[in-house]
């Protein structure tokens, strides 16, 4: 394969290194310094794909961040990954791409009919064609659209690929390293400013990369390269290419996303594909440039044509003609630098421009060179499906209403520039209020909000010699106030050639009897018909028509149609276009890969792990693990071929006849220090606190000011003024919370300090009638009895060396206490309570048991304080003082917690003691009721008895207390089951409580 | 990302801060008797408003304090931030 369109000499390509890629399925060969487009195009491929809606041939438009066409399915090393811009991507040996929104190839599409059925297809086609039949939708109008129009395919795989996160402050962000943005860094990197300075292209430069203009004696190009240099070596400056500047967010932060990796085969050891840069800078200068816009013509997507721009651009970076036979199509001077470029490498091009009468020296230049220009000419149509073959043009009047005689033209290219178009994006995410700068038809940046600074073409402003002294200036006045250097820089001397008036000239008029499409939206389809049709409709807000034409939503926001689309609203509306107004910028100003986004936070990553420090032990012991917020707990130890209802069982039914051992350590816990101790949770519990004795524990009932319960635990006095805290796992960090709030806010009288302790104690509960026995010979110096010990009460131990804190407290309703040490000798502890144990038949249990035996109990959990009910449907209120006040008291007087048929907790066992009821089943009077069958209540937990060996269950039921003895069904539509069920009482075993005080 | 300052530790990212709400709002004090209206209106009742509005923010991955912040809710402008027990004049 030859690059036939490649010229000899010329472009910053490197032509010592050739690499090979495939595209559609074909070997072509490129340069190292190409982008897939540049490498295309050298070997004249214009067909790249297909356009969403009419499926009508596409080609390049752009060279950069504003192409509309060339949106590829990118292959790279096993991997594959969609919506990638040709005009982006940078060649690399082996790159593999293919087209999309095609099938079934590019050449023959079967969704071009859409373009011979356009009928069906005007603005608003998605709403009215296809929402009826409704039932159309899912089976056949989706299933068709996403084959026939999909913007590529995502990979299904796991992406093997890293990407990473990184948080910056700088005092100056440049985001752009054209003139202004290098002037601007330059002068502030010389007072010192940590400075930023991002291009999302792999060259910096920018416009010096294509414009033909001399600073201080060099070349623009040049002088670009040395200040970039100089700038590398100072400690204070980071240099960023690749890297893409697309959201402006609150108080000066900006993310940017680097591509580390995209331009080599496959990514480095160590590497990130991606860099994810949070920036929060002091000052943002944006020095983001301006984008060429086109001039509307008949079939002007036709591939061949392109902005007269990205011509020079392939031409000058690249070596490439984009054709041999170019017409330039322009309403300023900036086409004419297109064609002096193309006549400079012996290509003869011709000038249409819609100007009378221009002049100026670029003019002059391109008459000097003999370039064939006609004045007052435009494109009406371009000619030819797949590629430009010629062009319909004629002369246009002054008052451009009325055309000439329509000759048609060779042609093999359509260069088009309509003046340039400021991008403003950043400046708008930041708040940045935009107006209408009348003399460029565009907007610009106006009033800053935030401290952002916006200057050369991004501001208006294309002169480079006025772009260069603000920058330089600017730089040095914002790093100054930081740094309070004052270096002074001498600005340097700029040639550039002065260019005339550009014409307010943006859309050809139809011809007579000539319905030919005239797009404004490359990327969506959209022509100026759609927009008028809208108009029609009664649309007016733009942001209306946008949504209803969908002008500007697609993947490359409108970079190259929203300005035009607002041309033809105020023209229709005959209103300003300043008063039509732009749509909303929001970030991002350029597609962002979700894998960026996401960083590192995936799969096991996606949130902190914690362990017990017991949690080798369990490992060892076949512990099978289950998530309890962010922590791993055992939820059984597997014997065998056990599974979880036969391993849970044994466990449970070993607590109740022998004793067991349980990994507590992640219960919330909490230091309560201070005089005031007290006096805090006697405010903070519904129950009284002021008469705890020292070395006691007592169980609590929080509740928030709207009454509904928040958490529960018990509490224990160690001293005078020193409480030990408990809280369940889940609600550790909100209850921590809840008391700062009420000591920093509330009752800053209050003399009390808290303070997590939970990573400091490492909890075991050992639980059963053998207990006891067991922790007498793990503290054989301590009088453990009933008296010496009594239920509730507390006590300091020493296990084998280790200082200990014993609480007799239970959870399961059997005798039970509870052990902590210091978390170091938590492992030491666990493995002392197994080999004593051994003689008492100790096994350990997990939380399935540890589920299992509180239900039995009807001891309240998570799943029945759920943030819905109060203490008196969990059969609490017996906790609730009516002495004293306390948080949330005052909203248990609301009429709904106080009704006489208020909900409350039972218990509900299957009639034929065989099935178990799925959580969350609903329990209703009759099963044959017509839906929605009344609810009654629903089942909060449920567990298979281990004392009655039958299934048993919690509910929260409507009138519970009246409902003992009642005969229900639980109905579960998702596991389709309708269970017959008796209500009993919660306390399904040992109801008066013996056993824990035994 | 908001950038707050914290009168404990200095400018800190959002990320660090969990919000608490309208700063204005007083808890009835204890074992006042308090009508259903004035209940309602400390529990449930905000003005959402639009424009500067005093809240609480919890320096909750740094000092643990609560602040009070004077912020802009429809611009996100931070005009002032106090401590737990400074007045706001
Ligand atoms: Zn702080």
């Amino acid at each position: 394969m030859t690059q036939a369109f490649r010229i000899e000499n010329g472009g910053l390509i490197n032509k010592d290194k050739k690499l090979s890629f495939k595209f559609n399925g074909k070997t072509y060969l490129g340069y190292e310094g190409d982008t897939l487009a540049s490498a295309l195009l050298a070997n004249g491929v214009h067909l790249v794909g297909r356009s969403f809606k009419y499926h009508r041939p596409r080609g390049f438009f752009g060279a950069g961040v504003d192409e509309p066409y060339a949106v590829v399915q990118l292959y790279r090393n096993g991997e594959t990954e969609p919506n990638i811009k040709a005009t982006e991507q940078e060649l690399f040996e082996g790159l593999e791409a293919k087209s999309v929104n095609c099938w079934p190839s590019v050449n023959f599409d079967i969704g071009a009919i859409n373009n011979f059925l356009r009928i069906f297809l005007p603005a608003g086609f998605y709403y009215k064609t296809f929402m009826w039949p409704k039932s159309f939708w899912y089976r056949i109008y989706e299933p068709f659209i996403r084959k026939a129009a999909g913007l590529g395919v995502a990979s299904t795989k796991h992406d093997k690929e890293r990407y990473e996160h990184k948080y910056e402050y700088c005092d100056l962000l440049i985001a752009g390293s054209g003139p202004s943005g290098l002037a601007g860094a330059y002068a502030a990197a010389k007072n010192g400013a940590k400075v930023i300075l991002a291009e999302d292209k792999p060259r910096f430069g920018g416009s010096l990369l294509t414009s033909d203009v001399t600073i201080g004696n060099q070349s623009g190009k040049d002088w670009a390269e040395g200040i970039i240099a100089e700038l590398k070596t100072m400690p204070n400056v980071v240099v960023k290419n690749r890297s893409q500047i697309f959201g402006y967010y609150d108080h000066n932060m900006l993310v940017m996303s680097e591509k580390v990796s995209d331009h080599l085969p496959s990514t480095k050891k160590y590497h990130p594909n991606k860099r994810l840069w949070y920036i929060r800078a002091k000052e943002v200068l944006i020095s983001s440039g301006s984008i060429e816009r086109p001039i509307v013509f008949g079939n002007n997507d036709t591939p061949g044509v392109m902005l007269s721009s990205a011509a020079k651009e392939y031409l000058k970076v690249y070596g490439v003609l984009v054709g041999r036979k170019p017409l330039v199509f322009t309403n300023n001077d900036s086409g004419y630098e297109t064609a002096i470029e193309f006549k400079k490498h012996g290509v003869d091009p011709v000038v249409l421009d819609s100007r009378k009468n221009p002049e100026s020296e670029i003019i002059d230049e391109a008459k000097n060179l003999g370039i064939n220009i006609k004045n007052s000419y435009v494109v009406v149509a371009a000619q030819g499906y797949k590629k430009v073959k010629s062009a319909d043009i004629a002369s246009i009047s002054e008052d451009k209403k009325l055309l000439g005689k329509i000759e048609n033209i060779q042609c093999d290219c359509i260069c088009v520039s309509g003046f340039w178009t400021p991008t403003i994006h950043l400046a708008s995410q930041s708040g940045n209020k935009t107006k209408f700068k009348e003399e460029i038809d565009a907007f610009v940046p106006g009033q800053s909000k935030q401290n952002e600074i916006t200057l050369g073409a991004a501001s208006g402003v294309f002169s480079l010699e006025e772009t260069l002294k603000t920058s330089f200036t600017v730089g040095s006045e914002l790093s100054k106030k930081i740094t309070e250097n004052d270096n002074k820089i001498a600005i340097p001397n700029v040639v550039e050639k002065k260019s005339s008036q550009h014409d307010k000239f943006w859309c050809v008029p139809l011809p007579k009897g000539k319905n030919y499409k005239r797009f404004l939206d490359f990327q969506n389809d959209v022509a100026v018909s759609d927009v008028e049709i809208a108009l029609r409709e009664g649309y007016r807000s733009i942001e209306h028509v946008k949504r209803y034409t969908t002008l500007g939503m697609a993947t490359d926001q409108g970079k190259t149609s929203n300005l035009n689309g607002l041309q033809l609203v105020s023209e229709i509306e005959n209103k300003v276009v300043p008063a039509v107004g732009h749509t909303t910028f929001r970030p991002p100003y350029t597609p962002v890969s979700i894998g960026a986004i996401v960083g590192r936070e995936v799969g096991k990553h996606s949130k902190p792990t914690r362990k017990s420090p017991m949690h080798s032990w369990h490992e060892k012991n076949n512990a099978v693990f289950v998530d309890a917020g962010v922590w791993l707990r055992p939820r059984y130890y597997k014997r065998g071929n056990e599974n979880l209802f036969e391993g849970s069982k044994r466990e449970a039914k070993n607590v109740r006849t022998n004793v067991g051992v349980c990994d507590v350590t992640t219960l919330g816990k909490i230091d309560i220090k201070g005089p005031d101790a007290a006096e805090l949770l006697n405010r903070v519990y519904t129950n009284a606190w002021l008469k705890l004795p020292v070395g006691k524990a007592r169980y609590g009932v929080m509740l928030r000011e709207d009454g509904i319960v928040m958490d529960d635990g018990t509490t224990t006095r160690i001293s005078e003024n020193h409480y030990h805290m408990t809280t369940t796992t889940a609600q550790a960090a909100n209850v921590l919370s809840h008391l700062e709030y009420y000591l920093q806010l509330v009752w800053p009288e209050l003399n009390v300090n808290v303070v997590s302790t939970t990573e400091q104690w490492a909890g075991a509960a050992i639980a059963g009638p053998k207990s006891r026995d067991l922790l007498q010979k793990l503290f054989p110096n301590s009088d453990v009895s009933n008296e010496g010990l009594p239920f509730m009460g507390y006590m300091e131990g020493d296990l084998f060396g280790v200082k200990a804190r014993i609480y007799r407290i239970s959870f399961s309703g059997e005798l039970a206490y509870e052990v902590n040490v210091e978390s170091d000798y938590g492992n030491f502890m666990w493995e002392k309570i197994i080999e004593v144990g051994e003689e008492f038949n100790i096994q350990p249990y997990g939380t399935e048991a540890l589920s299992t035996l509180r239900i039995e109990m009807g001891h309240v959990a998570g799943s029945e304080l759920d943030g819905r009910t109060i203490p008196f449907d969990n059969a609490l209120e017996g906790l609730v003082s009516k002495k004293k006040d306390f948080i949330g008291k005052r909203s248990l007087q609301r009429s709904a917690f106080i009704a006489e048929d208020r909900q409350r907790i039972v218990g509900v066992v299957p009639l034929d003691k065989q099935t178990s009821i799925p959580e969350g089943s609903h329990l209703v009077k009759d099963d044959k009721a017509p839906l929605p069958n009344p609810k009654l209540g629903h089942i909060s937990a449920s567990c298979w008895s281990v004392e009655y060996d039958n299934p048993f269950s919690l509910a929260i039921l409507k009138d519970g207390k009246n409902m003992i003895g009642q005969k229900l069904f639980a109905m579960s539509p998702l596991k389709n089951k309708v269970i017959p069920v008796e209500i009993v009482s919660s306390h399904y075993v040992d109801p008066k409580g013996e056993r824990v005080r035994s | 990302m908001l950038y707050i300052n914290c009168p404990h530790c200095g400018m800190r990212s959002q990320n660090e801060f969990s919000y608490g709400g309208d700063a204005s709002v007083k808890r009835p004090e204890l074992n006042k008797e308090v009508s259903d209206q004035e209940w309602d209106n400390f529990v449930y009742n905000r003005k959402s408003l639009r424009g500067k509005h005093l809240e609480l923010w919890q320096h909750i991955s740094g000092c643990r304090q609560w602040i009070k912040v004077e912020r802009d809710t429809a611009t996100h402008e931070i005009f002032r931030t106090f401590k737990a027990d400074e007045e706001v004049a």
